[in-house]
């Protein structure tokens, strides 16, 4: 099993949830995160008063997939969140040691 | 006397004063005058409008531009202050501003609690024998002095205790507010019987408000972290909705100044909406033009300080004096806020000499230009404008004198009493949790 973190644009956020719903994926937990990578910060002007932001809105999904489904899973993050534009964001993968459905009890791929 | 002081100052003089001993002989020697129900009803409504400009129109206008661990710190220091005038107002507030007799500075303490005051009792308006109920004539000036003491508070919250507040509130009214209020608007007021021209209160109220939000911010000290940590406002929405609050309580405090449901209380009305309009435009037009975007925070900016600087000249300015008026006061204001206040360094928090401050003497001295019929103001030209100029540049003067000096004694007297500024690590925390226990967002 892989856990993947992605952080994307929020406003590409209904896309990529289309397109991981189109593979099958079951869920997926989002939050609403704030950063910075290479994209630069924005320039905040109140009442003549500068202030530079450098950490930026991003929204942040963690999904468990199966290492069969976790390649497509990668893909579709990755075309459905693409601007091509500086700032769209980062997938990372992880092992996933575990995975248990509280209701049951179930584990493994089945828990997904 | 008091009606040869009327003449002088023109029909739609800035007098609000009541029955002097001389009217009141006058009035009686004809008949006993009796409120008209319409101007009472547009009295009543127009106190309620300047109501609305406290709580809830500034409690957001300047809760917005805090933030977010003080908006209700901010919130309930200009209601609790509002309401705290209320009682003082009617206790000696009134007397102080209003009563009987006195001297050119502050009237005689015959009204105390306000003793003698009838529903049949009646206050004069500028028409001769034309008059409202006292009790109305007491509640709107009641309004004026409650939002002139929370205006103060936009340069010092975020850091000022809350019995602070209180204590500076009651002091500050009885040295400051009452007798400027007095000298300026009552019938032997030393002012207004110098001529000086001031509808509304841009003196009174504006000027008066912004230069003791100016010297109580600069003994009180900075925010911790001003400049250098960022403070923004925690919610322009609201800011805009106080603004927009703002605006239509004008209307009862520029028209409802009028004293009167008539011709100068609409033309109070059209230029409350006009130079209001046209320092919203002004404000983002100078932002393009020093290179920024226009912003919502400058359009809300703008609107107040048109609505500042056309205060005094509500009824003294035709409706296209009053356009230039409000783009000036705009413009000027702008500087103020951004280059002026950072040049010099002290932390006005929400700008209130700025807008206040600043907008109230472009629009004091303003109006003794638009004033004049060669610009479409109602004045008859008896008075030439450099001499109405030199009246209000030497009433703006001795306001700023009176504001300067009295803030000082009320704030130096606050901190006697409570210690005046918050701790470190309540500033720090927010004064929502350290002062009052609750967060405004949960």
């Amino acid at each position: 099993m892989k856990f993947i973190i992605a952080i994307i644009k929020p406003f590409k956020l209904d896309e990529v949830r289309e397109a991981l719903g189109a593979i099958g994926v079951a869920g997926m937990t989002v939050s609403e995160v704030k950063g910075f990578g290479r994209q630069k910060g924005q320039t905040e002007i109140y009442r003549g008063a500068e202030y530079s932001t450098n950490m930026l809105p991003k929204v942040k999904l963690e999904i468990a997939a199966s290492d069969a489904l976790a390649p497509q899973v990668i893909e579709a993050i990755q075309q459905a969140a693409s601007t091509d534009s500086i700032g769209d964001g980062k997938i990372f993968v992880l092992d996933l040691a575990s995975a248990t459905r509280i209701r049951t009890g179930e584990t493994g791929d089945t828990a997904l | 006397m008091i009606r040869k002081l009327l003449c002088a100052a023109g029909a739609i003089g800035a007098s609000l004063c009541v029955a002097t001993a001389a009217w009141a002989q006058d009035a009686a020697a004809a008949a006993v005058p009796v409120a008209n129900p319409g101007n009472n009803a547009w009295m009543m409504t127009s106190t309620l409008l300047v109501l609305m400009m406290i709580v809830p129109g500034l409690a957001l206008f300047y809760g917005g531009l805090a933030r977010s661990k003080n908006m209700l710190s901010v919130m309930t220091q200009v209601g609790a202050v509002a309401a705290l005038t209320m009682l003082v107002w009617v206790m000696w507030g009134y007397t102080e501003a209003f009563g009987d007799g006195g001297n050119g500075f502050i009237s005689g303490f015959g009204k105390a609690f306000l003793k003698g005051v009838t529903p049949e009792s009646t206050a004069a308006t500028f028409t001769k024998g034309v008059v409202i109920s006292e009790y109305v004539f007491v509640c709107f000036q009641m309004t004026f002095a409650a939002i002139t003491v929370a205006l103060v508070l936009g340069s010092v919250v975020e850091r000022i205790k809350f019995s602070a507040v209180m204590v500076f509130a009651v002091v500050w009214l009885t040295i400051v507010y009452f007798p400027i209020a007095h000298m300026v608007w009552a019938g032997n007021g030393y002012f207004f019987g110098l001529g000086a021209l001031d509808f509304a209160g841009g003196t009174v109220v504006h000027i008066n408000s912004g230069v003791s939000a100016l010297v109580a911010c600069l003994i009180l000290g900075k925010r911790i972290g001003y400049p250098k940590e960022p403070m923004m406002p925690h919610s322009l929405t609201l800011t805009s909705v106080g603004t927009g609050l703002l605006w239509v309580g004008w209307f009862g405090f520029n028209a409802g100044s009028a004293l009167e449901a008539n011709g100068s209380a609409g033309l109070a009305m059209v230029n409350t909406f006009v130079a209001t309009a046209s320092a919203g435009i002004f404000w983002m037009l100078t932002e393009r033009v020093m290179g920024h975007k226009s912003s919502a925070l400058g359009f809300c900016s703008g609107i107040v300080a048109g609505l500042v600087a056309v205060t005094p000249a509500a009824g003294n300015s035709g409706p296209m004096g009053a356009i230039v008026l409000g783009a000036v006061a705009s413009v000027i204001c702008y500087f103020a806020v951004s280059k002026l206040k950072p040049a010099l360094g002290y932390d006005d928090a929400l700008d209130t000499f700025g807008i206040h401050g600043i907008g109230g003497m472009v629009g004091a001295i303003g109006t003794g230009i638009v004033y004049q019929p060669m610009f479409g103001g109602p004045g008859d030209g008896s008075v030439s404008m450099g001499h109405q100029l030199g009246v209000q540049l030497f009433t703006v003067g001795a306001t700023i004198a009176i504001a300067a000096v009295g803030t000082a004694v009320a704030i130096y007297v606050a901190k006697a009493v409570t210690g005046l500024r918050v701790s470190p690590d309540v500033e720090v925390e927010g004064l929502d949790i350290g002062e009052h226990g609750e967060r405004a967002y949960n």
